[in-house]
């Protein structure tokens, strides 16, 4: 089904890009250089940037740890520390990996936090990660910023005054303390130019997708590909770099007519469009995307891509508001929308990108997006009478993977995405 | 005065009246009445309590009910409360509701809210976003707002307009249901064997259920009561129950653990109900701010909360100190995030302290308590028999 691997020049850019983050990470006791852990959904990547700090974000070591074969020995060590085998194994699996030395992904030592930037949107787990981390690293200052649930489907002026207010009197002073710098609203303002720039970028990148056969895969390629907007690069020139480079890539495959690269090379045959829902599994990553494009199964779109922004919707940050535009991004996640807009969004996406079939890729850790779920399929499945089909992983949990399981559950699905395309043929 | 029998067997069938009649009952006797049902942990009830309405606590099915279309609904690693309340929500039992209230207490919580507007049950359904910000002027004012709104909500049903006077009135009264409660959980450290948890359980949850009034009138008896020496003393140990904010425990495990040889002093089972600690200012020109600034700077700990500046080890450390409890049942749902997060935090406490503790999961359909007893009644024992010996957990 394959051509020979070859990887793009995108593909490089951000390899270097993480690579360099790595370095910096592991040279803060040099640079001199302050050090946030953070979260990925309503991460405040401008802000920390303005105070020339550098983030941390543990979900991206655990599904590091995940993707490297790791986790499953940090989590044990977590459980053989009082944890739960019931809770979110992200939290397990960071916490098992700072009791045995806490090594990032490049082998080295990861700083230990100058600042905990407690931004939890959308996640009320974050919220108990933190107060486990607050123990592991007394004394270390904390910085909440609580984004107020979309539960009307909406964002209100007092919820982003709420915000504003916790970005003000709390998170700004503790940064500025922690930094030694004073707060640069210009810096800020210039940063999220850069950062508007990218999304534009991004929502063009997925939104080829509307092409058959499908240039890219939104799920299991689409996961790398909002790593830089993701993990700190929002706001930089390299992240705007990265995204046209990809853009134009995108565009070539396009051109030619060929389908997403997988890691056996570009997918020859698209069979079924999917949209997915739930984040993948990290323990066994290529198999899992495996089982898709060996069947020409492409995801042309998925929510997990929007974990760290919804920009479907016209939302880019804005520099004339900065602290605003803050405020609204964080609100803005994926998992900070209320159930009908999740439903209303994946529609559009079902719709917009003609998918086939919709898939929930269930996780056992991820209430946040498992709570709701099965609702959301049938609802999915009234609505546009969509073949539906479910299964379960975890995210960093090897123990939840279940190969044989999960493989005959997705053959039943295609099956049955084949025999409706085969009648809808007739 | 009614007997301590005749009451406790009354609040039991309140309390698990899963249809909820007699609160759909005095919604019928009056026009412009409203029912809020609300999730657990916490609400004011104060603010439906001011205009007109009645907020019914939707605790669970707990073991009172078939779970059939619930399950269709969760996945098997969900905790269970979410699938008897949605069990309900589709069959007829919270018809006549005229709202629903979610207040933040985790992710399944929070999208069961979302479920709720899906299904289009009742005329509003609103996600409580209680403030995690504990300084007046910024989550207190986002919370006051968040109060409002639920007051305009009720204001669209039935017209009624809140007034500084009916709100103070109504604060007044929960303050008075709060300090009875207080009372009586009080006497129970003191003479434990006068009433058992069981029996309390089902007069705080009657509670959930029926107008603060009536409530009241029968606190007041079950305090009256409480005050005369009844009951037995037994060579029990005292122990406070943490970890069941949410999800109810089912009546068989309370009665477990007492059988096993503990007087359970102390438990956050609807720990809503004594939420705020202290009274809240019922004399106030801003009755809402009154109940906000109560929110922040008189809360209990609990695992919904975040403990920033206040670590829950040490205020539950406090609790046992201020209970005499010889020891600590961690009693969390399974698949309760909130919960089991917080039992390395708050064991870590108790080994720091020298607090035993023992822990234990359930679910509030658990049918079998053979293997809970077993171990609550070993903690026991190695508490009573070995004292100075360090229980291993």
């Amino acid at each position: 089904m394959s051509t020979e691997v070859k990887k793009e020049k995108s593909m490089i850019i951000q390899k270097e890009m993480i690579a360099g983050l790595f370095k910096d990470l592991a040279s803060v006791k040099e640079s001199g250089k302050k050090v946030v852990y953070t979260f990925i959904p309503g991460n405040l990547s401008e802000l920390i940037r303005s105070f020339d700090m550098l983030p941390v974000y543990p979900e991206i070591n655990a599904l590091q740890s995940g993707m490297r074969k790791k986790s499953g020995e940090f989590i044990r060590e977590a459980e053989r520390h009082g944890h739960s085998e019931d809770v979110c194994t992200y939290v397990k699996c960071d916490v098992g990996m700072m009791i045995k030395g806490n090594i990032g992904p490049t082998g080295e030592k990861l700083p230990d936090p100058d600042l905990l930037l407690l931004s939890y949107t959308g996640c009320f787990t974050f919220m108990k990660w933190f107060e486990t981390l607050e123990r592991l690293y007394p004394g270390v200052p904390v910085a909440l910023i609580q984004s107020p649930y979309q539960e009307d489907a909406t964002i209100t002026p007092e919820m982003t005054e709420y915000m504003v207010k916790q970005l003000k009197e709390e998170v700004i002073p503790k940064m500025e303390e922690v930094s030694g710098q004073k707060f640069d609203e210009e810096k800020l303002k210039g940063i999220l130019k850069l950062s508007a720039e990218a999304e534009d970028w991004i929502v063009k990148i997925f939104d080829s997708t509307k092409h058959r056969p499908s240039p890219i895969d939104a799920y299991f390629a689409g996961v790398y590909y909002i790593g830089p907007i993701n993990i700190g690069f929002r706001g930089t020139q390299e992240a705007v770099d990265y995204y046209k480079e990809l853009y134009k890539e995108v565009q070539e495959r396009i051109a030619k007519g060929l389908g997403p690269i997988t890691p056996e090379g570009v997918m020859k045959e698209e069979k079924f469009r999917l949209v997915v829902e739930g984040p993948p599994n990290w323990t066994s990553f290529r198999e899992f995307w495996k089982l898709f494009y060996d069947r020409g199964a492409v995801i042309v779109a998925s929510s997990y891509t929007k974990v760290g922004g919804v920009y479907d919707y016209g939302f880019r940050h804005d520099s004339e508001h900065p602290l605003e535009t803050l405020a609204e991004y964080c609100m803005n996640c994926y998992t900070n929308l209320n159930l009908p807009q999740r439903i209303n969004l994946l529609e559009k996406c079902i719709t917009e990108y003609h998918a086939d079939g919709y898939l929930t890729n269930s996780i056992k850790s991820c209430n946040s997006f498992a709570a709701g779920q099965l609702m959301m399929m049938r609802e999915l499945e009234e609505r546009l009478e969509i073949p539906v089909g479910f299964i379960e992983t975890d995210l960093v949990d090897p123990r939840y993977f279940s190969y044989s399981n999960i493989k005959n559950r997705l053959e039943s699905f295609f099956e049955m995405l084949e025999q409706r395309l085969l009648i809808e043929q007739d | 005065m009614k007997s301590l029998e005749s009451i406790v067997e009354r609040c039991t069938e309140l309390a698990f009246d899963l249809n909820f009649t007699h609160a759909k009952e005095w919604k019928a006797e009056e026009e412009g009445r409203v029912l809020v049902g609300y999730m657990p942990v916490y609400i004011p009830r104060e603010i439906i309590h001011a205009v007109n309405g009645l907020a019914v606590g939707i605790m669970g099915a707990g073991d009172r009910k078939q779970i059939i279309k619930g399950d269709a609904y969760y996945q098997s690693y969900i905790c269970h409360i979410p699938r008897g309340i949605i069990e309900m929500a589709l069959d007829d039992n919270l018809n006549d509701f005229d709202g629903f209230i979610f207040p933040a207490i985790c992710d399944v919580i929070r999208n069961l809210s979302g479920m709720f507007k899906v299904i289009q049950k009742g005329t509003f359904v609103k996600y409580l976003d209680l403030p995690q910000n504990f300084q007046s002027h910024i989550g207190g004012e986002f919370y006051h707002k968040e109060m409002e709104h639920i007051l305009e909500y009720i204001e669209k049903i039935n017209g009624a307009r809140v007034t500084t006077e009916k709100l103070n009135h109504s604060i007044e009264l929960f303050n008075h249901n709060r300090r009875l409660l207080e009372m009586i959980y009080d006497l129970r450290q003191k003479y434990p064997w006068r009433m058992t948890n069981v029996d309390l359980y089902h007069i705080v949850r009657a509670g959930q259920v029926i107008p603060v009034e009536e409530h009241n009138e029968i606190l007041e008896a079950v305090h009256d009561h409480l005050q005369k020496d009844i009951g037995v003393k037994q060579d029990r140990i005292k122990v406070v129950v943490s970890g069941s904010f949410c999800e109810q425990p089912p009546v068989g495990l309370i009665k477990s653990i007492e059988m096993a040889g503990c007087y359970v002093v102390d438990d956050d089972f609807m720990i809503g109900s004594r939420w705020i600690q202290g009274d809240v200012d019922d004399a106030s020109g801003n009755p809402l701010k009154a109940l906000a600034e109560a929110y922040i700077s008189r809360s209990p700990f609990s695992s919904s909360v975040y403990d920033v500046d206040n670590p829950k080890e040490g205020r539950l450390a406090d609790l046992v100190k201020k209970r005499k409890a010889d020891g600590v049942i961690f009693a969390a749902p399974s698949f309760c995030d909130p919960a089991l997060l917080d039992s390395p935090i708050l064991q870590k406490g108790c080994d720091d302290r020298k607090i035993r503790y023992i822990g234990i999961q359930y679910s509030e359909n658990t049918g079998q308590f053979k293997v809970i007893k077993e171990q609550v009644g070993a903690f026991s024992d190695s508490i009573k028999l070995w004292e100075d010996e360090p229980v291993a957990v």
